[in-house]
């Protein structure tokens, strides 16, 4: 590249401004986080480790955590297993009404979260079903299943068909094609929608609010209940830091295998 | 209509029997019946959407059969899903498995059998060796040039020994020079394993090459089916003597027969004379064909008229309108009286180079033995034929 000397200064200033807009806030938090201070003042005199150990004995902090796990875990599951059909369905056959459900099949993920949530809750209020894990794990399916749906299906059309007719061809039903051609040529897409799911599920609070029984926390939920309890300030930060890790490692991990993809692809 | 019989007894490899696939409205094969007999090298020869793959997919289980029977043998199979029929395909496009091996590409189909390990890696190396890649079983499939992929595609079928391979077009991909060395291999090892081929192409001059009978597809049908000199030397259509080679078409009359021969009138008024035609009687509209390179072409002087020197050959004649050197001949176009055009192929027997080539505008003689001489029915379309014809070059 051969722009002149300024521009190139200008590009990296203008880089650096956008990172630390993104990006300060997040330190500051993590900073926090070890802020000895209970009322958090700044600059920190000491860095501790307390609110790390006071976090883990909080046992509502516990349970959140495990909610929060518990839900994402069985969002994802659900999701691979109702959008990877879905994918197949709609990639491999014609049928009445095709590109509609490949249409609609999308739209949750345009639809605000608070139009899903109040969906949701009003449904399951009207058909008498009672708010707890089961509805949280329903209302975040309802966008996992979209994030698979969306890999599986750019996956699958880069596939070939004669693949799947080759095994055919070679012997293999249709439950062995599957097994042995499509899902290993759908695997690391399946693995990426996977991850990234998770890491939408674990940080959801919109749908989270609406479909929570009074009983049930996750991570989300505790945290903004706990942000109006000056006390606990500390806490939060620590728990904060503790959800960036476990929703951006996912993300990371999601980025690479697609990247990975993109490479094996072009060749 | 020639039709060579390579076993007289056994049920033939397949029997297509009034075969019609409809798609939605479209109708891509039509009442097709063909029978392929054991250890045939046969091919299907057409341009695209003529049939012929959509007839091979049938064959393979793709493609439902809307109409007719496929039998394999005596068994029909017209229902049976692909992975219960004993045939294999090589697909255009290769299709190996990209998360697999060559190794493992080439023994899918014996793993589905349950064949022992040890007899799937003996077996595996020898159809590797047939196929000219022994050493490549540790390979992934995307480290191999097109050539080296359609040589697992081939082993990857042949290893199950098959009843029939299918092939749709294997060297398509491939450059001029490999496409040559392949067509070659392929007639060696059909060879070596005695197995049948049903070959699908729209280049005639890989058809030629290869096969035992080639079936030329139009719209569904089949036009006609004959050796490569069958169609070559006889063809029974104007598609098939304008996709096979390079033709040329003289229209005129039936005026009679004797000793094997028929007159024929052209329209310019010269009478000319072809070998064993049958079914023509005097007064027919037809086309007389010939291939150019069967032509002789001599100068003639202004005022002189073309002559038979022994009164047994064909003779018209015409004014050069383009001459071209291509080496091992010189090609020439020459305009008729009644303003239609001639290919002449001149071999470069005796003249050397573009110095000893008629010139533009030069009258000349063209002559031929009636023996080289094809009948048609009919007039042609030659616009419409054209168009149809050289679509899929």
């Amino acid at each position: 590249m051969t722009e002149p000397r300024y521009v190139r200064v200008l590009l990296r200033i203008a880089t650096i401004g956008v990172l630390v807009f993104l990006f300060l806030p997040i330190v500051v938090l993590a900073i926090q986080a070890f802020n000895s201070s209970k009322l958090l003042t700044w600059p920190p005199p000491d860095f501790t480790l307390h609110w790390f150990s006071d976090a883990a004995g909080n046992p509502q902090i516990v349970q959140a955590f495990q909610n929060s796990i518990v839900a994402a875990t069985v969002a994802t599951i659900l999701a691979l297993i109702l959008g990877t059909l879905a994918a197949l369905a709609v990639q491999r056959y014609d049928f009445f009404g095709k590109q509609t459900i490949s249409f609609i099949f999308v739209l949750p993920l345009a639809l605000p979260g608070v139009i899903t949530g109040i969906a949701l809750r009003t449904s399951y209020v009207t058909f008498g079903i009672d708010l707890g894990m089961l509805t949280i794990i329903v209302g975040h399916a309802t966008f996992c299943v979209v994030v698979i749906y969306n890999n599986v299906i750019a996956r699958l059309r880069r596939v070939p068909r004669t693949a799947e007719e080759a095994s055919a061809d070679l012997g293999a039903d249709s439950f062995t094609t599957f097994r042995r051609v499509t899902l290993p040529a759908v695997r690391t897409a399946l693995l990426a929608g996977a991850l990234l799911a998770f890491g939408l599920s674990f940080d959801e609070i919109i749908v989270t609010i609406f479909t929570a029984g009074p009983g049930t926390q996750t991570i989300p939920l505790w945290i903004y209940s706990a942000i109006q309890r000056p006390n606990e300030l500390p806490v939060v930060n620590v728990v904060a830091v503790v959800v960036i890790l476990l929703s951006v490692i996912p993300v990371y991990l999601a980025q690479r295998l697609s990247g990975d993809v993109a490479a094996s692809a072009a060749l | 209509m020639t039709v060579s019989q390579t076993s007289s007894s056994a049920a033939p490899d397949i029997r297509i029997e009034r075969v019609s696939k409809r798609f939605h409205e479209v109708t891509a094969v039509d009442d097709l019946s063909l029978d392929i007999e054991h250890n045939e090298f046969f091919s299907m020869l057409g341009p695209s959407g003529c049939g012929k793959t959509t007839t091979l997919r049938m064959i393979a289980g793709f493609e439902e059969v809307t109409e007719g029977t496929i039998k394999l043998g005596d068994q029909d199979v017209t229902n049976t899903p692909p992975f219960k029929r004993d045939v294999n395909t090589v697909f255009q496009n290769y299709a190996l498995f990209p998360h697999l091996n060559v190794y493992e590409n080439v023994a899918f189909g014996l793993r589905r059998k349950k064949v022992a390990d040890a007899e799937i890696k003996r077996k595996v190396g020898e159809f590797l060796a047939l196929v000219e890649l022994p050493g490549y079983e540790r390979r992934k499939t995307s480290q191999l040039s097109g050539g080296q992929q359609q040589r697992v595609a081939l082993a990857r079928a042949l290893i199950n020994h098959p009843r029939v391979l299918l092939l749709d077009e294997p060297l398509g991909a491939l450059d001029l020079k490999l496409r040559k060395q392949m067509q070659l291999e392929l007639k060696r090892i059909q060879t070596e394993v005695g197995i049948t081929f049903v070959y699908v192409t729209h280049d005639q001059e890989e058809a030629m090459t290869m096969s035992d009978r080639i079936a030329v597809m139009r719209a569904g049908r089949i036009e006609q089916l004959g050796s490569a000199e069958d169609l070559y030397e006889r063809p029974a259509t104007a598609f098939v003597a304008g996709f096979l080679g390079v033709s040329n078409l003289l229209e005129g009359r039936v005026t009679g027969a004797a000793n094997g021969m028929l007159e024929i009138a052209l329209d310019d008024g010269r009478s000319i004379r072809a070998a064993a035609a049958n079914g023509y009687s005097a007064g027919d509209a037809v086309s007389a064909g010939v291939r150019p390179e069967k032509l002789k072409i001599a100068k003639l002087d202004d005022g002189d008229a073309a002559t038979s020197a022994d009164g047994a050959t064909n003779v018209i004649e015409g004014r050069v309108t383009d001459a071209s050197y291509v080496g091992v001949s010189t090609q020439y176009v020459v305009k008729l009286d009644d303003g239609s055009d001639v290919t002449v192929y001149a071999q470069n027997l005796d003249t050397s180079g573009v110095s000893e080539q008629y010139p533009v505008d030069q009258k000349v003689q063209l002559s031929w033995s009636p023996k080289h001489t094809f009948v048609i029915g009919g007039r042609v379309d030659r616009a419409a034929l054209e168009e149809e014809v050289t679509e899929d070059a």
